[in-house]
């Protein structure tokens, strides 16, 4: 064949999941009004819920001196990361509907390096998202422990958006169309992030409830987010980072498996 | 053209660009593709030729590696189907039935990362990007978001993606479905020019009777899973054998019928519906003679009609059925035919 070919298959494995990250990135940037849509969401929470339980008494179970904002602000970064990287996983479904995944499938790349490549776009824009959260935080009165914890911000980041996408893509494995997508948003997602301890301690829990948010992979990313942005949260920040760890590597695992394993119409 | 000729064989890959034996692929209760065998020659433009339902994209599903067969062997440019999938995803183009582009990008877009995922280097993605768009007459809509493109053109771009990583072999699952028939003619015309200019292998499906005809090398008339025949167009029309010169007279029908009956080059005459039917060889030439001997014989015609053998015919005669009796047992095909705008 042509000699004008990327080497081996390994080689050839790394440029599709450059590729198909490009692709995201291209349609990411052109969609402005997807973009500003699932934005505005988490914007509003942590504008009205930090303008609204921000004054007066300070909130019970809130460490002394951590102001609401910057209590809340890692909670809506985590609703950002869960929401934005669960429909990038989801909307493999989209390219099931409209059959670009065929055009993916056929190609003469791994299913592993599709499912990475996937991430990869889901990942960064996902990120990107929860980044602008974060500089509206900041401009809303979070304080930043220092410049450290940023980084380590990120690397949580990483972790929790993964996991979701791995969500995402196990449902769109198993999903026919987009009529179940309600409902996952609204019986899974949106439980999963106010069992997070994103608005509120999770001490006003009752302890049967509590049980449910220790179950929440998303709890112990915000609480790894409180950690490394404001110094403060209630487990070890160790255990957020072993706990997350974990959850990434099973979801991916598993939303990579069931991708593999469903057919292309 | 029975055999093409050979281009450009890797060593140690048979004749043939595609091979299959006794290739099988059943759905809990249905048998799509019923033990099958099949040469393609290399360079070959072929069609299977069968109503919607008939199996042939269960059979191209197989040979791209999108399914994987129950039994049977499949090999494409020498590559096991089951074993060897990603060495036959890198021999091949796919054209799929549906739609299969990326609406919010542009076609070049399109084009980079369909090149990209085969892996060409940038030189080579930016020339073949301009000779496949070229190729469909898309280079001035290149840069325009698909969503803005006709069925016809988008189905032109899918077409020039197919080609674009110069694959051995280019499968075309019912390429002009729903198309009409200007864009139909236009998008024969591709085929046939990539056939010739850059000596692709083309398997097509398809269940418009003439696209076969007018295209295909040979031709595989495809129903229930089986291939039913196999041939070049006009082989498979022989077997009908002569055209038909339908009469109807207003009277003096048996007085026609008897005198014609003497003539050596009508092959057959009988009224099997009231109106006469004459079997002939060139019908068109005949007319005016069968004319003449109605008017000697002072018999008044009504209406003449010609009909010269189909592949239609052939799978009439092959599995007593019509094709669109067969479709219409298919209940996804109206289903399908929404699924692109015209």
């Amino acid at each position: 064949m042509s000699n004008n070919r990327v080497g081996g298959w390994m080689a050839r494995d790394l440029y599709a999941i450059y590729s198909i990250w490009l692709r995201e990135m291209l349609r990411f940037f052109r969609l402005k009004s997807r973009l500003v849509g699932s934005i505005g969401a988490p914007f509003f929470f942590l504008a009205f819920l930090g303008i609204g339980f921000g004054s007066g008494t300070p909130m019970p179970g809130i460490p002394q001196g951590v102001g609401y904002v910057s209590f809340l602000t890692p909670g809506i970064i985590g609703m950002t990361l869960l929401f934005s990287s669960t429909f990038a996983g989801i909307s493999v479904l989209w390219d099931r509907q409209f059959g670009f995944l065929k055009e993916i499938m056929v190609a003469p790349v791994s299913r592993i390096a599709i499912v990475l490549g996937r991430t990869a776009g889901g990942v960064t824009t996902a990120i990107l998202q929860a980044l602008i959260i974060t500089l509206s935080g900041i401009l809303l009165g979070m304080r930043v422990s220092g410049p450290l914890g940023l980084l380590l911000s990120l690397a949580f980041m990483l972790l929790i958006a993964s996991t979701f996408i791995g969500l995402g893509l196990a449902f769109a494995s198993k999903m026919e169309d987009m009529s179940g997508f309600s409902l996952i948003m609204n019986f899974l997602i949106f439980p999963l992030f106010f069992l997070s301890g994103a608005v509120f301690p999770l001490d006003r829990f009752p302890p049967a409830i509590k049980v449910l948010a220790m179950l929440n992979p998303l709890t112990y990313g915000v609480d790894g987010l409180r950690h490394s942005l404001i110094g403060s949260g209630i487990f070890s920040p160790a255990l957020d980072l072993g706990v997350l760890v974990f959850s990434c590597a099973a979801m991916l695992g598993l939303g990579a498996y069931l991708f593999e394993t469903s057919e292309v119409k | 053209m029975i055999e093409a000729s050979a281009s450009e064989a890797p060593s140690g890959v048979g004749e043939s660009a595609i091979s299959l034996r006794g290739l099988t692929k059943r759905f809990s209760d249905l048998v799509a593709v019923d033990r099958v065998d099949l040469e393609i020659a290399k360079g070959e433009l072929f069609g299977l030729l069968g109503p919607n339902g008939a199996g042939k994209s269960t059979l191209i599903k197989m040979l791209t590696t999108m399914l994987r067969p129950t039994a049977g062997e499949a090999r494409v440019w020498g590559h096991d189907v089951a074993k060897e999938r990603n060495e036959v995803r890198s021999s091949i183009g796919v054209v799929f039935q549906d739609p299969s582009i990326d609406n919010m990008l542009t076609g070049r877009e399109n084009l980079d990362f369909h090149g990209r995922m085969y892996g060409l280097d940038s030189a080579l993605r930016r020339r073949r990007i301009d000779e496949v768009l070229d190729l469909v007459d898309l280079t001035d809509k290149a840069d325009i978001k698909m969503e803005d493109y006709s069925g016809g053109m988008q189905r032109r771009l899918e077409i020039a993606r197919g080609l674009m990583h110069h694959p051995n072999v280019l499968f075309l699952d019912e390429p002009t479905l729903g198309l009409d028939a200007q864009t139909r003619r236009h998008i024969w015309k591709y085929i046939e020019n990539m056939n010739a200019q850059e000596g692709v292998t083309i398997v097509l499906t398809t269940h418009y009777m003439e696209e076969a005809d007018y295209l295909c090398d040979r031709v595989a008339i495809v129903d229930n899973g089986r291939i039913v025949a196999l041939d070049t167009p006009k082989a498979l029309k022989d077997m009908i054998g002569a055209d038909t010169i339908t009469l109807e007279a207003e009277f003096g029908q048996e007085t026609l019928l008897a005198s014609l009956r003497s003539f050596d080059w009508i092959k057959e005459a009988a009224t099997p519906n009231g109106a006469l039917e004459l079997r002939v060889d060139h019908a068109q030439a005949r007319v005016p003679e069968v004319m003449q001997v109605a008017y000697r014989n002072g018999v008044t015609v009504k209406s003449v009609a010609l009909h010269e053998p189909t592949l239609e015919d052939v799978f009439l005669k092959l599995t007593g059925k019509k094709m669109r009796e067969a479709e219409a047992a298919g209940p996804m095909h109206a289903m399908m035919m929404h699924r692109r705008k015209g």
